[in-house]
């Protein structure tokens, strides 16, 4: 669970509830994005986030985004179980 | 230097690893902490200490959430978890914590409704669509996860569902390494500060390790290159006498951290003025209780949880590890008694435990070097 695993922010789904979709790790699951898209901080469709439990936590770049992605894949099983768990998700 | 060709730049590692080497004082010993289990992950899983002159000694820190809880935390969670009218919730981490009975996995068996949630929010949801059930979410993690619990309590509010609490047990990053640093059982020469939990609380909270302490500390990312990175950079301090604060993770961390988190942690949480933490015992204002505000979703009120300690099995030797005085594999019971199917303490369980990174990756890199630990 401590794993943030870079997502790409699908669509912006509600501002008032800070919700949106994005694609992480091949599947599309609701996550929440008010720790980045508040006061001049904005986040919108094809942004790259880093997720962890369901929040994005910040925002990366798409190298930054691509890297940790690899470093992901390297690490294997920790990686696995936690998409495993995020499949799971249904936030609404 | 076997792994290097592993990494995918491995020419800069090499670079970086040839740097480090060239600064080492052959006659010195360095002992440095990674504060961060993902890190201590990390360095195992990639044979980082390989890497590495045998002067500097990486020792793992206490960052690992589910690995500092102590066993009463653990108890009463199952304890809330047995009553009949609970849905209990829970990071998949937390099935397999042993208790002092058994472990939430074993209870769920037994027939107690307990179901794995990868998100709070996830755990709000099965409260909206069971309204005549009482769900309780078991809340662990630093700063990185604290957030997202006080996001869903505001939520929660927000939307007026009431039938959702919170057994917090979020703890803080900064208390325990002020402890070890008081603590004379160690002495460490620099720190590799936690990664995601400073995309929250950015590099300030740490300024009192060379204020107060005399200790550099330089905040990485998780990537194998980010720490011997950082690892190079504290070299490069204590080679030219410096002594401050760095961050190898500027693309992800911001100095200030994320000012909404810390704004939402504030309204949602306060500190506990003292927190037991397995290994290092009470550590005060080292961790977040529910707010006044929040009261209503404190699991700590509406079921009572009396605090009751309970102390390890006696082979265990988790204290020590977490305090960075024994190595895993010198534990008694590690890979006899306590391995990762088995698991007699906590940081056998969890990915970002000492013991299970060491028992799945460390074991042949130990038996290379042998008796140099
Ligand atoms: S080997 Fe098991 S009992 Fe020993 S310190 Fe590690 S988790 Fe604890």
């Amino acid at each position: 669970m401590c794993l943030g695993i870079p997502g790409r922010i699908v669509e912006i789904l509600d501002e008032d509830l800070m919700l949106a979709k994005a694609e992480v790790g091949g599947v599309r699951r609701n996550i929440n994005i008010g720790l980045v898209h508040y006061a001049d901080e904005r986040v919108e469709a094809g942004d790259w986030v880093l997720i962890h439990v369901g929040f994005a936590m910040s925002k990366l770049n798409e190298a930054e985004a691509h890297s940790t992605l690899q470093a992901l894949e390297e690490i294997g099983e920790a990686y696995e179980q936690e998409l495993e768990e995020l499949r799971t998700s249904q936030i609404e | 230097m076997k792994y290097v060709d592993e990494f995918r730049n491995a020419e800069i590692a090499r670079a970086v690893a040839a740097e480090i080497a060239a600064l080492t004082d052959p006659h010195r010993h360095y002992k440095i902490m990674e504060v961060c289990g993902g890190h201590t992950h990390t360095i195992y899983r990639h044979g980082i200490k390989d890497l590495l002159p045998d002067q500097i000694e990486l020792v793992h820190g206490p960052g690992c959430p589910v690995c500092v809880l102590p066993m009463g935390r653990v108890d009463e969670g199952i304890e809330i978890a047995e009553r009949p009218e609970v849905i209990f919730t829970c990071f998949g981490d937390m099935m397999r914590v042993p208790g002092s009975k058994g472990n939430l996995l074993e209870v769920k068996a037994q027939g107690a409704d307990i179901r794995m949630v990868y998100s709070p929010l996830d755990a709000l949801r099965i409260a909206r669509d069971n309204p005549d059930r009482e769900v309780v979410f078991y809340a662990i993690g630093f700063e990185t996860t604290a957030p997202s619990t006080a996001l869903t309590l505001q939520r929660a509010k927000k939307e007026g569902i009431e039938n959702i609490s919170v057994f917090c047990n979020h703890v803080t990053i900064v208390p325990p390494v002020r402890a070890l640093l008081d603590s004379p059982d160690l002495r460490l020469d620099a720190f590799i500060g936690p990664g995601h939990v400073s995309t929250v609380i950015g590099c300030r909270p740490y300024e009192f390790m060379p204020k107060d302490y005399g200790k550099p500390c330089v905040v990485a990312g998780f990537e194998p290159l980010d720490l011997l990175q950082s690892i190079l950079m504290l070299m490069r301090q204590l080679d030219e006498g410096r002594c401050e604060v760095e961050n190898q993770y500027g693309r992800v961390v911001l100095w200030e951290g994320n000012l909404q988190a810390l704004k939402s942690m504030a309204e949602v949480f306060e500190l506990r003025p003292y927190f037991e933490w397995r290994g290092l015992g009470f550590i005060a204002q080292s961790a977040l209780k529910i707010s006044p505000a929040y009261a209503a979703f404190d699991a700590e009120l509406r079921y009572s949880t009396p605090g009751v300690r309970v102390a390890d099995p006696k082979a265990c030797q988790c204290g020590e590890v977490l305090k960075g005085v024994l190595k895993p594999h010198e534990c008694r019971v590690f890979g006899t008694a306590c391995t990762p199917d088995h698991p007699l303490g906590a940081l056998m369980v969890s990915s970002e435990g000492a013991c299970a990174a060491y028992y799945n990756f460390g074991r042949k890199s130990f038996q290379k070097v042998g008796a140099r630990e």
